[in-house]
């Protein structure tokens, strides 16, 4: 079968990236204008900052991951469109760049999101200052973000130099699944220590500096991870229909909509077990994360809606749409959803930073949005060039053939 | 149930059963069943069986323990003998919630269960017709059901043509009865074969 190699960039897309991120610069000028200073001292700006900023570096974050884990599961379904998949975590360096700086900028200009910045005789917040001090936090965000960028490059280069060598013998096929192993290991233990425990801690629920939860880092990973696999998902949904990924079909589609359908309960399941724990010790210092979040009977959050309704979008619709097998293979449903979750989930880092920054009352408007498109317009824009620089499928891979004939 | 007349051919190897059981199905045989060893995948779309809907019934298991787990705790603890637990509300969703996904896990998994030995004929004192005991070990068994359009050295042939090994004739109950494997020692009913 003749396949079409190389995706050539089509004018719409080009001009969509384009555009999405014109948005998003004008929304940031516009928004630097209307809410960079003043009463919160530009909070308003920053935590919108902050909420896009992590975000969709953590999406396009847990494409790397998935990689690396597929690698030391040594699975082999994934091989037809393990490209796509690296094209997104290119644009970890792009906006790995900017949330570096937008980080930093949070402890150094100082637009009052951190308070632990000022403990000022809080015996709270100085107590906690071994974790919680500019250094750490500096050296921890400018390691974080260096070191994906880095072994994901690494991972990438591993399988782009099989293109024009081909593997002479099995024996070396073996050495080099090792060497693909070693590397993709170096990532997952990376991986745990920044996404699955310190980076989240630091960046996001320091915000409220009184409040901790152990599970908050968990609970931002399986956020980001289920909105990368819809990530994945559109992507490789929008190249097939184009007309690339010949080898790609319903099959793959339907082990993309597994996991997402997995990890929409995993996200649920951290999400509720926070939740009931905090309920049930009922202990002040614990619930006041969830008073301007949730209505209760002497107060009501200003943030609940959103809260329910990110509930909704992430736990019921995934789950009820997703279940059926034949949804799983239909490239319409499966779009839709992928929408929906990668939405639902910018929804839950909006309550997170913004229910924190500001608990007395909600502020979503066409800036948030704004911000949200100018991210967007930057993925599109980089994976596009990330998915024409190299060939679409790794046909030398020694696990192509096993995902050409996958089924389920 | 009844006593039926089926072909029963045996084959070594599996590409060749694959094929076969596109050519029965493309020459019009009544195609009763194949059985093999191991899980074969593809095999059942090849045979065109339609998908299973067990599926469809863990789902309404499922909903059956939500609801019914639900709406116990919410009598049990609200109506009949409403406690003080801790000063949390009677009607206390979150704790109940754990509850509620473990009832609907478990009355999902035993109701599935149940339903798959159900489908399958499967019982403690039930016996069913067994048409090759290598079916178990290492052959590839394919029974096609005569019919009075089709006849048996026909068949036979057209079975022998595309690669069966051993082909036979045998008359069979198709349901089930009440007996035991170990009791019953002969799984083979010899003296009905008739060699091809």
């Amino acid at each position: 079968m003749a396949i079409k190699e190389y995706f050539v960039i089509p004018r719409t897309y080009r001009l969509w990236s384009l555009g999405l991120m014109g948005v998003g610069v004008i929304s940031l000028i516009i928004g630097y204008i209307l809410y960079g200073h003043g009463e919160h001292h530009g909070a308003r700006f920053w935590a919108s900052l902050l909420q896009n900023s992590v975000y969709f570096l953590l999406i396009c974050n847990a494409a790397m991951f998935f990689i690396c884990a597929t690698t030391l599961a040594m699975a082999g379904f994934l091989m037809t469109f393990r490209r796509v998949i690296s094209a997104i975590s290119v644009a970890v360096i792009p906006l790995g760049i900017i949330a570096a700086i937008v980080l930093l900028a949070l402890v150094f200009v100082d637009p009052h999101i951190y308070h632990w910045l000022h403990p000022d005789g809080d015996k709270i917040l100085e107590g906690k200052a071994a974790f919680l001090n500019k250094g750490f936090y500096v050296t921890w965000t400018i390691l974080t973000i260096g070191l994906w960028i880095i072994l994901g490059r690494k991972m990438r280069q591993l399988s782009y130099e099989l293109d024009n060598n081909p593997l002479p013998s099995a024996e070396a096929g073996r050495k080099y699944i090792f060497k693909n192993t070693v590397w993709a290991a170096l990532f997952i233990v990376w991986f745990a220590l920044t996404v699955m425990s310190v980076t989240p801690w630091l960046w996001v629920m320091s915000i409220d500096a009184h409040w901790y939860s152990t599970m908050f880092s968990w609970y931002n990973f399986a956020s980001t991870f289920v909105a990368g696999l819809s990530l994945i998902a559109l992507f490789v949904i929008y190249l097939k229909n184009q007309g690339y990924l010949e080898y790609t079909n319903e099959e793959h589609l339907h082990d993309i909509g597994k996991f997402m359908f997995a990890f929409s309960i995993f996200w649920t399941y951290l999400w509720f077990s926070q939740y009931m724990l905090i309920w049930y010790a009922n202990i002040p210092e614990e619930t006041v994360y969830f008073r301007p979040r949730v209505t209760s009977k002497n107060y009501s959050g200003p943030y609940t809606g959103i809260f329910w309704f990110m509930f909704i979008i992430n736990f019921l619709a995934p789950f009820l749409i997703l279940m059926r097998r034949g949804s799983k293979r239909n490239y319409t449903t499966m779009t839709f959803i992928a929408i929906v979750i990668i939405f639902g989930h910018w929804l839950d880092y909006y309550q997170e930073v913004f229910a924190s920054v500001f608990p007395e009352h909600v502020e979503l408007n066409l800036f948030d949005f704004g911000v949200a498109a100018g991210f967007v317009g930057l993925i599109m824009y980089s994976v596009g060039n990330a998915l024409a620089k190299y060939p679409l499928v790794e046909k030398n891979h020694p696990f192509i053939k096993e995902s050409i004939i996958h089924h389920t | 149930m009844a006593l039926k007349k089926f072909v029963v051919g045996c084959f070594t190897e599996e590409q060749t059963l694959f094929d076969a059981v596109k050519k029965v199905r493309k020459a019009g045989y009544k195609l009763h069943d194949v059985y093999t060893p191991f899980p074969i995948h593809g095999l059942d779309k090849a045979m065109g069986l339609r998908d299973t809907s067990i599926h469809t019934a863990g789902f309404l298991y499922g909903l059956f323990g939500t609801t019914t787990a639900l709406s116990f705790m919410t009598w049990a603890f609200t109506k009949d003998w409403p406690l003080n637990v801790g000063g949390k509300p009677h009607f206390a969703l979150p704790a109940w919630i754990p509850i509620m996904f473990e009832f609907t896990v478990l009355c999902a998994c035993v109701g599935m269960v149940l339903t798959f030995c159900y489908l399958c004929q499967l019982a403690p004192f039930v016996r069913k017709h067994h048409f090759h005991p290598r079916a178990t070990d290492d052959l590839f068994v394919m029974v096609i059901e005569l019919t009075p359009k089709s006849n048996e050295s026909e068949i036979s042939n057209f079975l022998s043509n595309a690669g069966a090994t051993e082909i036979n004739v045998q008359q069979a109950e198709t349901g089930w009865w009440l007996g035991r494997y170990d009791k019953e020692k002969r799984l083979y009913r010899d003296e009905e074969a008739v060699s091809a």
